[in-house]
């Protein structure tokens, strides 16, 4: 049986392969954010109240193209919904926690930090306080995610804006999905949902970012369909 | 008003995590929706690296010779095999400066 403190340190091990992307992309952020011409507190408010790398991003990158701020909201949701997923899955983990615990925990819940935890869940299913492993992740991430978001602010101002900082964005959304170029279905749904974008690049609003994924998940729901 | 909207996003952001952990019981996402949602990032985010790539700031299509189509082939390339994220997104980057300061 481990004891609290020990799970918390294993979680900051197992986590910490993953600053070496996490430090750069939140650097690239807070960079972004101020090339894009937002206020700094603004660009670095978004890291503690919504905290999620890829929908900070895109949601500057909406609004500085003219998008309402409805679409804007809306699709920084839609770019999270992932997170039910998680949460489904570390339910199961976290299912004799107390209410007010269960509702802190949820915060620090993050791509990498969910990866690394429910890898260790998985092992370790026995352990009394198992949360604390997701702490150790989730905790870290933070602040390493607040830190780079400051430090891309910081050097962001410096940045000469002939330097093209913005062709950042798609590059490190290319990074993240990259690996799934191995899976065919994924793919298709990538492609539907690119072409998608582009075809509907003038609905107005800037309401493609909305549409091409309803149209690339319902592609989704149908490719699941005919795998089975 | 755009303080505003970022804490509506936060909020919409947390619910996203804590709902399936403390408000509803787990078994709620049938596993029909649960495959369907590990397909979000697929049908997301190239919605925005499409446009980002082929649609310059003016709305208009670019060239097939544009430098940025070569900076994302590179960067796809890299981290395809490298797995690695920081040189996907700096190859990318410096072969894009590459065309455009160098050749």
């Amino acid at each position: 049986m481990l004891s609290k403190k020990q799970l918390f340190t294993r979680g900051m091990i197992d986590v910490a392969p993953h600053m070496l992307s996490v430090i750069p992309f939140g650097i690239i952020c807070g960079a972004i954010g101020v090339e894009l011409g937002f206020n700094p507190y603004l660009v670095y408010g978004m890291s503690i109240i919504i905290f999620g790398g890829a929908s900070q991003i895109v949601y500057l990158q909406l609004l500085s193209g003219g998008a309402s701020t409805l679409v804007a909201v809306t699709s920084v949701g839609v770019i999270n919904s992932r997170h039910l997923l998680y949460g489904a899955v570390l339910s199961e983990y976290l299912d004799k926690l107390s209410f007010l615990k269960k509702l802190l925990i949820s915060y620090f819940i993050v791509d990498q930090g969910f990866a690394e935890s429910n890898k260790f869940f998985k092992k370790n299913k026995t352990e009394q306080h198992l949360h604390y492993h997701l702490i150790g992740t989730g905790g870290t991430l933070w602040v390493c995610w607040q830190v780079a978001t400051i430090s891309g602010i910081i050097l962001g101002s410096f940045v000469p804006e002939e330097l093209g900082l913005k062709f950042a964005i798609p590059l490190t959304f290319i990074a993240i999905v990259v690996q799934d170029l191995k899976k065919l279905d994924h793919v298709i749904v990538m492609l539907v949902c690119g072409i998608s974008s582009l075809l509907f690049f003038d609905a107005p609003f800037k309401s493609y970012i909305l549409i091409s994924p309803i149209i690339a998940l319902f592609v989704a729901a149908l490719l699941l369909r005919l795998k089975k | 008003m755009t303080w505003l909207s970022i804490t509506i996003a936060g909020i919409l952001t947390y619910m996203t995590r804590m709902t399936m952990i403390a408000l509803v019981r787990r078994d709620l996402l049938g596993e029909k929706i649960k495959a369907v949602l590990a397909y979000v990032p697929s049908s997301v985010f190239p919605a925005i690296i499409f446009p980002a790539i082929f649609i310059n700031d003016n709305g208009v299509y670019i060239n097939m010779n544009d430098p940025k189509i070569f900076g994302a082939i590179v960067a796809i390339l890299v981290g395809y095999f490298s797995k690695n994220v920081i040189a996907t997104i700096f190859s990318g980057l410096l072969s894009y400066w590459f065309v455009i300061f160098i050749s």
